[in-house]
């Protein structure tokens, strides 16, 4: 790390060590890229560009691919067969296939143990490092910020431009840093904190910037709690979000599978340490929120920044966009969601597919049923989170309350594999988008944390989950 | 590499909603596409088409004559959501080759530029004029970097100089990186020492 007397930010830091050319008025900056996740929706033509180039990609050794969109969740047929929802969605997975081999990519494949949505495997496999860049084509890429990372989606021409050259053409964001005090009240989770901070900075209000999370309450996360937090930042608008490496990365990383060896782990933590932020570092923007006043959030609209406290009453739409925001989803103003009966539950991906979310989801469910006439699907981020989950006995807490246990992927967050909600249903995930169709043609979604979801499903309507999670304490 | 972008006279075709995300722009199950091509069959799917898949009748998207109207503004906040650039792909194939709207998302904006879309970032005063009048005549000068509305004087819009440069000249983003393959190679080998 190159030293300098200006305190800097950790976006700085990072962005400095990554510089190859540096931007000026004429043309951005010239990136380089340390990770480059790779799936199946967004890279095909990429490829087909090198192809037509005859070129290979520069650095299948800084590349990794895995298989999560287009995936089916349910298991192969007796002649070993994938239920792919379309011929078009077997030839994606088959395209990176023999895009991987071509090109010498890793790829966790169908019968990797390390297979999964790429924002939870990556960091799983250790793959994901503290002053690291990297990119995928895809937007929740933000996640790996969790990691003091500089991590952010990129589109499918600089997709191209990474394998073919393992560099970004970057002009450089803005700094914001949101300082989070206080201490999340018991009951009260990640993703809850998430929707709050989002509809404190609007669903545009990150836009040009990086996120700094920083304060007493982000310190108190651990890593897949950080992962939750940094995962939505794109929700805000924002390109990124990072979080300080400390000791609690430190601990999570060390031994896994992608990490430096143990002789050199330490003199690399040490390393990875030093891209907090100095002291006195400016930000161009600062915004404060008290973590002590958050409650269980859900959304009511179709942003993400359209959540309130759970039972709530809705606010009045202050725009025409939110009055049809409100009247898609069947909602009034002035009134709490709560009475609405819930048809769908769904439980998983980058952003709420950890096995913290799964034991959060399983301790609500533990001994009770989803209400009759709802529908709920459990899909863990990865195939580690699976086996984990399995071996805790999660998997049949799930199926004997009545939900779906599914193989790990995307699933119904984005229900580009057949997992969908129905036109006019309303559906409780632990997703990160609500818009108008994300979970299928006419769905309405409510965004909340895995034990709101698991509490909803019982209920059979949106339910605050400490409803439950003290009657159980007092029984 | 995109078409070179010099200058357009059209009309617009005007979508007022503010967020419209890359769902709507393109939703999602018609991702599973291996190609670039032929995505304005899906652009705005769910708007123009029902649940048993005929067309709505009466929904502007339907309508829409993208040989004089090659102009989309739109409100604000246009593209946010995922980093798919089958959205712009989708806008390009529908048969628009601007959007003008008072902001955008980040990676749709830089998405839209490498394929030859152009984003125009226009003042709240005019975007509300164009918002309220569907079917405008405006003229988009690149070289200039101005937007005249009807025979209005021209307004500047703001545009990366790099982004502008490719679209005037039609330089390839991939040719120019490649070009510098001996500074990355340099950066490598620093970087490993
Ligand atoms: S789980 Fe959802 S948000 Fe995450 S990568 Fe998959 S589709 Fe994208």
């Amino acid at each position: 790390m190159p030293q300098s007397l200006e305190p800097r930010t950790m976006f700085d830091k990072v962005w400095d060590d990554h510089v190859v050319l540096a931007e000026s008025a004429d043309a951005p900056a010239i990136l380089y890229v340390d990770l480059h996740l790779v799936h199946e929706v967004t890279s095909p033509q990429a490829f087909a560009e090198l192809a037509a180039r005859g070129r290979k990609a520069a650095r299948p050794d800084r590349t990794f691919a895995t298989i999560d969109h287009s995936t089916p969740t349910l298991p192969p047929d007796a002649s070993g067969a994938r239920p792919f929802v379309t011929e078009a969605a077997a030839a994606q997975v088959e395209t990176l296939r023999r895009n991987c081999a071509e090109h010498g990519i890793r790829l966790a494949d169908w019968d990797s143990a390390d297979r999964g949505v790429v924002h939870v495997m990556a960091p799983e496999l250790g793959l994901t490092h503290p002053g690291a860049m990297v990119v995928c084509g895809d937007s929740h890429t933000a996640t790996h910020g969790a990691f003091g990372a500089l991590a952010f989606g990129i589109g499918t021409s600089e997709v191209a431009h990474v394998l073919a050259t393992q560099c970004l053409l970057q002009r450089k964001p803005k700094r914001l840093r949101v300082t989070i005090d206080g201490a999340l009240r018991d009951g009260v989770a990640a993703k809850d904190l998430t929707l709050a901070v989002i509809a404190a900075l609007g669903f545009g209000g990150g836009s040009g910037y990086v996120i700094e999370y920083a304060g007493e309450a982000v310190r108190a996360l651990d890593m897949e709690q950080r992962m939750t937090l940094c995962n939505m930042s794109v929700e805000a608008g924002a390109r990124a979000g990072m979080v300080a490496p400390d000791e609690k990365t430190i601990a999570f990383l060390r031994g896994r599978s992608y990490v430096p060896a143990a002789d050199v782990f330490e003199a690399a933590a040490a390393r990875w340490l030093g891209y907090a932020t100095d002291p006195g570092a400016m930000f161009d923007h600062e915004v404060r929120i008290d973590a002590s006043v958050v409650a269980p959030m859900a959304t009511y609209g179709t942003t993400p920044d359209a959540a309130a406290p759970i039972g709530a009453p809705t606010p009045a739409p202050q725009s025409e966009v939110a009055r049809k925001a409100l009247e898609y989803m069947g909602f009034a103003a002035g009134e709490a969601t709560t009475a609405h009966a819930v048809d769908v539950v769904f439980v998983g991906s980058c952003t709420n597919g950890r096995i913290s979310d799964l034991r959060d989801a399983a301790a609500v469910l533990r001994g009770r049923k989803v209400k009759s006439g709802v529908r709920m699907l459990v899909a863990p981020g990865s195939e580690a989170v699976k086996r984990q989950a399995e071996a805790e006995g999660l998997d049949r807490v799930f199926v004997d309350a009545g939900a779906e246990w599914r193989l790990p992927g995307c699933s119904m967050c984005i229900a580009m594999n057949g997992d969908m909600v129905a036109p006019g249903q309303l559906a409780v995930s632990t997703s990160n988008r609500n818009f108008e169709g994300r979970q299928g043609k006419g769905a309405r979604t409510i965004l909340a944390s895995p034990a709101t979801a698991a509490a909803s499903a019982v209920a059979g309507v949106l339910t605050d989950p400490r409803a439950f999670t003290r009657e159980r304490e007092h029984a | 590499m995109p078409e070179p972008f010099t200058q357009l006279t059209s009309r617009t075709f005007v979508l007022t909603a503010d967020n419209i995300d890359t769902d709507q722009i393109i939703p999602a199950r018609f991702l599973t596409t291996t190609s670039r091509a032929g995505l304005g069959a899906h652009a705005f799917y769910d708007w123009r088409y029902d649940h048993a898949g005929a067309a709505i009748t009466g929904a502007p998207l339907n309508s829409v004559d993208t040989a004089t109207h090659r102009v989309l503004v739109a409100g604000a906040n246009f593209g946010c959501g995922s980093s798919r650039e089958h959205a712009p792909w989708a806008l390009l194939d529908f048969g628009f080759r601007v959007v003008i709207s008072s902001s955008f998302a980040d990676i749709f904006h830089s998405n839209a530029l490498k394929n030859g879309l152009l984003p125009v970032s226009v003042d709240l005063r005019t975007h509300g004029q164009l918002l309220a009048g569907p079917g405008m005549r405006v003229s988009i000068d690149l070289e200039r970097a101005e937007l005249r509305i009807e025979d209005a004087a021209p307004v500047r819009f703001p545009i990366e100089a790099f982004a502008r440069r490719c679209l005037l000249e039609g330089v390839d983003t991939m040719d120019w990186l490649l070009a510098r393959m001996p500074a990355i190679h340099a950066f490598e080998r620093g970087a490993a020492s």
